[in-house]
């Protein structure tokens, strides 16, 4: 079946198979490998990504189900000038990534976190990420990095 | 040019993990590649009868269906390391085969691979193989594998075990022990546990006909090493024609630095079928065939005299293997275990005994620590319930055993019981640190007070030490390990002053692009943004063996000043000849050498180019400027600290909230800081988890019950507190650098500073001890009874 959506800002359109997963969608038919999979229980939040305005799983949803939406990935969260967004400045500055496989995921929750609350204090950041798993950091440098960006505004 | 080491510089690799332009195994794709499903036992133990893939061979989409009757021939994966029994038998290393033909010996063991167009096409011809099992008797735990008539896991090997071992003076552990004025016994359970690596490991094979050349691309910690096992102990394929790549590799803790079976799979099956082969584990699936870690049946006891000093300490444990021997496997609950009994005491008797043991389950090998968290918890346990029963402070009664400090330069390094010999420690000082950052004194009366209105407050201490920068070739080698443990380097020198650094060690998020990196620029006097940090590529490195036990910097860190040292001894000669001078009379500073007392000098960059334009060189003087180098260690290096850790348990719950956590290390000199605290935090958050949370169970019919995220809980962001780290700098006296490692600290402190806690909390229930993990309804359970 035919799906079209747009993804950081172009319009893209792709024949899939109706079991077609989001993240598969962009992995193997457009090529963005920025978004992972960690799991198949929807659980580490390693393919988290901005859909029409919210942070969801995109293991979670089949492709199908996006048609028409806009998505944003990591991919596309650095203006198009190159100039980072402050969340992924603020991984960088505060050590908050190693092996950055969870990166690309937690970076899309917090992007989500700071748009609902500007401000947030160290629990309310470990609450909102804890669809997120990182088995490197022990998430003292990601309450950081959240930090640091909320700090830029 | 600014001095580079001891400085927190922003990582240089970042810039592509936050931007989504990293490049994983499973993001490569390669030109006519194939997608590869593997069918694996449902069941512990069973006789396979029967293989019918004639329905999978013609579904759609499939290329190719192997099952183990298909790679019978081929060898099994090897173990890298040989511990023999006591008695002088020859350790039993079953084969640990591709696929399995005949029996099915653990829940996920290998039975068929089928490989098609797409991912889901293999999955669906998989779904119609059809496999006839006859369900045996499973055993699951090491102790119950041992006990006379316990189901057999291999059929030739009648009591389960792979070996025994012993470590130290049993005569003078039993005196000492008979003469001990307090004894502390316990049965300590070290809970499996799964390293659970956020990217599952992947890999893809893919062997060029035309070049006749085999290349593998794989979620390693050490593609060298891969490289090795896989081509002259598997397949039997040349050395010299195979390429193993090793681009980001997503997290590995230990559990990616053996070779997988799926590795020589997908290696093998893309020559037989002429295209590349990808297989990337599903979670459910690395769940049951990533190695495990830990599993350890403990009866230990420490003896004291009556003035609190420790006289002796005998141990006894049954180690789970699993149901093959995975790479590192021997070595783990014995050389990486044993020998740290020692801890940081004056201990002066030390006898331990080890059963290896076969069990129905999924191999156990090294995760962080690897046997030195083992060896720590039950010590640090035995020391903590000792205070506790002789009325003593927990912390005095460990300064009263420390080793005194030595430097290992103006003192000689410390023999323990146990083999190995310290190479400097200033115990003491990270205690007192640690007792001073808590506030000690003000928290044990805020404990008391909390105690009053019915809060159970705990304080609990762990004062770890590791044997890391694993390891001297010449030592490993008397002790079973097949393999030396080196490093390489090659520093190569770009006619425009770039500069090329070639590594063994593998960041699979460790941060050596900026470490390495940092080093080199010192070393030079260049800018870090002109020093290329290349690894994880077997072509482009000449060797390597590769990142666990805390070695890169240490071991990896030392082979790189290696060949900087002769590329600038090689620099000074090309200098001489250009400034017209002697090479004594040179000295090299900030990037320059200069005719000692004269303003003469010539930058690194004009040596780079004159070395590679070579117009007017002497005889004798060769162009270019490029060396190797390998570095074998003197000794292990041996980190340590005090960690300390308080919470409080909720009675009415169960629950445990960590309220502080301090760690105070000593991990020798500190070359990136930042990346120092973050290394520790990851190890503190792992060694929590094991301590609060997480655990690997399976059933009786061998069925591992926590075999998804939904299931074994690791922690979240809100399970953890914020860490309070400090360090003291105890320099390593063996290696250039003064490193002596930090992955592996946290996992190693961290666990029984946690329990002690909440035991010290719950003591005046009664409550003495705690297995863990310490979930909320464990906890609750044992108030409840206590309270009964």
């Amino acid at each position: 079946m035919k799906v079209s959506m747009t993804v950081n800002g172009v319009a893209v359109s792709h024949d899939v198979e109706p079991r077609t997963l989001l993240v598969q969608f962009l992995r193997e038919n457009l090529g963005l490998t920025g978004t992972h999979v960690g799991c198949d229980t929807s659980s580490c939040g390693a393919c988290t990504l901005i859909l029409n305005g919210e942070a969801v799983k995109s293991c979670s949803l089949l492709a199908a189900q996006c048609e028409g939406a806009e998505v944003t990935t990591i991919e596309g969260l650095a203006a198009s000038d190159g100039t980072l967004h402050p969340i992924q400045e603020g991984f960088r500055e505060k050590h908050g990534l190693q092996c950055g496989y969870c990166t690309p995921g937690m970076i899309m929750s917090s992007v989500q976190l700071l748009q609902r609350n500007p401000n947030p204090s160290d629990q309310e950041i470990r609450h909102a990420l804890e669809g997120n798993f990182c088995r490197c950091t022990g998430y003292d440098n990601i309450v950081k990095a959240v930090q640091w960006a909320a700090s830029q505004s | 040019m600014g001095k580079m080491i001891g400085e927190s510089i922003k990582r240089v690799e970042d810039h592509r993990f936050i931007t989504g332009t990293g490049e994983y195994t499973d993001d490569i794709v390669l030109p006519r590649m194939t997608h590869a499903y593997i069918l694996r036992s449902h069941l512990a133990h069973a006789k396979i009868k029967s293989v019918d893939t004639t329905a999978a061979k013609s579904a759609d989409g499939v290329v190719a269906v192997f099952t183990g009757e298909d790679v019978a021939h081929i060898n099994g994966i090897p173990t890298g390391w040989q511990v023999n029994f006591t008695d002088g038998e020859v350790m039993r290393e079953p084969k640990h085969p591709l696929l399995v033909k005949d029996k099915a010996l653990h829940v996920g063991d290998g039975v068929a691979i089928v490989i098609a167009e797409s991912k889901e096409q293999a999955r669906d011809a998989a779904d119609l193989i059809e496999v006839d099992y006859e369900e045996l008797s499973v055993v699951v735990d090491a102790s119950k594998a041992l006990e006379a008539g316990a189901p057999m896991v291999h059929d030739e090997l009648p009591d389960n075990r792979a070996f025994d071992w012993q470590l130290g003076d049993k005569v003078a552990a039993d005196t000492g022990m008979a003469k001990a004025h307090h004894v502390t016994k316990m049965r300590i359970r070290n809970q499996r546990m799964i390293a659970n690596a956020i990217e599952p490991r992947s890999y893809i094979g893919d062997y060029s006909k035309a070049r006749d050349k085999y290349t593998l691309y794989t979620s390693s910690q050490n593609p060298h090493v891969i490289r090795l096992l896989m081509c002259a102990f598997v397949l039997g394929i040349p050395e010299h024609k195979t390429r193993v790549v090793s681009k980001d590799v997503g997290g590995g803790f230990g559990s990616k630095i053996f070779h997988y079976a799926e590795e020589a799979l997908v290696t093998w099956a893309s020559q037989q079928i002429a295209r590349p082969v990808k297989w990337t584990a599903e979670r459910s699936e690395a769940f049951v065939t990533d190695a495990h870690g830990r599993d350890h049946n403990t009866i230990a006891e420490m003896g004291f005299d009556k003035d609190g000093n420790i006289t002796a300490l005998r141990v006894h444990t049954d180690a789970n293997l699993g149901a093959y021997l995975s790479t590192f496997a021997p070595a783990i609950p014995t050389y990486l275990y044993g020998t740290l009994l020692q801890g940081q005491y004056v201990t002066p008797a030390i006898h331990v005994t080890v059963n290896g043991v076969f069990t129905h389950t999924t191999p156990v090998d090294a995760y962080r620590g690897a046997g030195r968290p083992e060896a720590t918890y039950l010590l640090e346990r035995l020391i903590d319930t000792a205070a506790a029963e002789m009325g003593m402070d927990p912390a005095e009664l460990r300064m009263k055993n420390f080793i005194p400090a030595f430097d290992g330069v103006e003192q000689p390094g410390y023999q323990t019981q146990v083999a190995l010999q310290y190479d400097s420690g200033d115990y003491e000082a990270t205690m007192r640190k640690a007792l001073d950052v808590l506030g000690y004194n003000d928290l044990r009366k805020e404990q008391e007070e909390a105690r009053k209105q019915g809060r159970y407050i705990g304080i609990g201490f762990s004062s770890y030490i590791e044997a890391c920068g694993i390891a001297p070739s010449a030592v490993v080698g008397s002790l079973g390990a097949r393999a030396g443990l080196y490093e390489s380097a090659n520093v190569r020198v770009q006619p425009t002053g770039k500069v090329s650094v070639h590594t063994g060690s593998h960041s699979h998020g460790q941060g050596h692009d900026t470490t390495f990196a940092q080093v080199a620029a010192d070393h030079l006097g260049i800018a870090l943004e002109d020093i290329e940090i290349i690894h994880g590529d077997t072509e482009q490195v000449p060797f390597g063996m590769g990142t666990y036990g805390s070695r890169s910097l240490a071991v990896g860190g030392s082979a790189i000043v290696k060949a900087l040292d002769k590329v600038k001894e090689k620099g000074a000669k090309v200098a001489a000849h250009l400034l017209e001078a002697s090479e004594q009379d040179l000295e090299y500073i900030d990037g320059k050498w200069t005719v000692k007392g004269t303003d003469k000098s010539i930058g690194f960059g004009e040596v780079a180019l004159a070395s590679y334009v070579p117009h007017n060189f002497p005889e004798g003087l060769e162009p270019g400027i490029e060396f190797n180098s390998f570095y074998d260690p003197a000794n292990f290096t041996y980190p340590f600290g005090t960690y300390i850790a308080v919470v409080e348990v909720d009675a009415e719950t169960g629950t445990t909230e960590i309220k502080r956590f301090v760690a105070v290390d000593d991990v020798g000199n500190v070359v990136n800081p930042m990346i120092v605290d973050g290394q520790v935090h990851g190890g503190l958050a792992q060694g929590i988890g094991q301590a609060l949370l997480e655990g690997a169970v399976y059933d009786e019919s061998g069925q591992l019950t926590t075999g998804t995220y939904l299931d074994y809980a690791m922690p979240r962001a809100d399970d953890l507190p914020s860490f309070e780290v400090d360090r003291n700098v105890t320099p390593c006296p063996h290696n250039p650098l003064g490193v002596k490692g930090c992955g592996e600290a946290g996992a190693i402190g961290s666990t029984p500073a946690i329990v002690n806690a909440v035991v010290d909390a719950l003591r005046p229930l009664g409550i003495k001890d705690l297995e863990m993990p310490l979930t909320p309804q464990k906890v609750w359970a044992a108030i409840h009874n206590a309270n009964a």
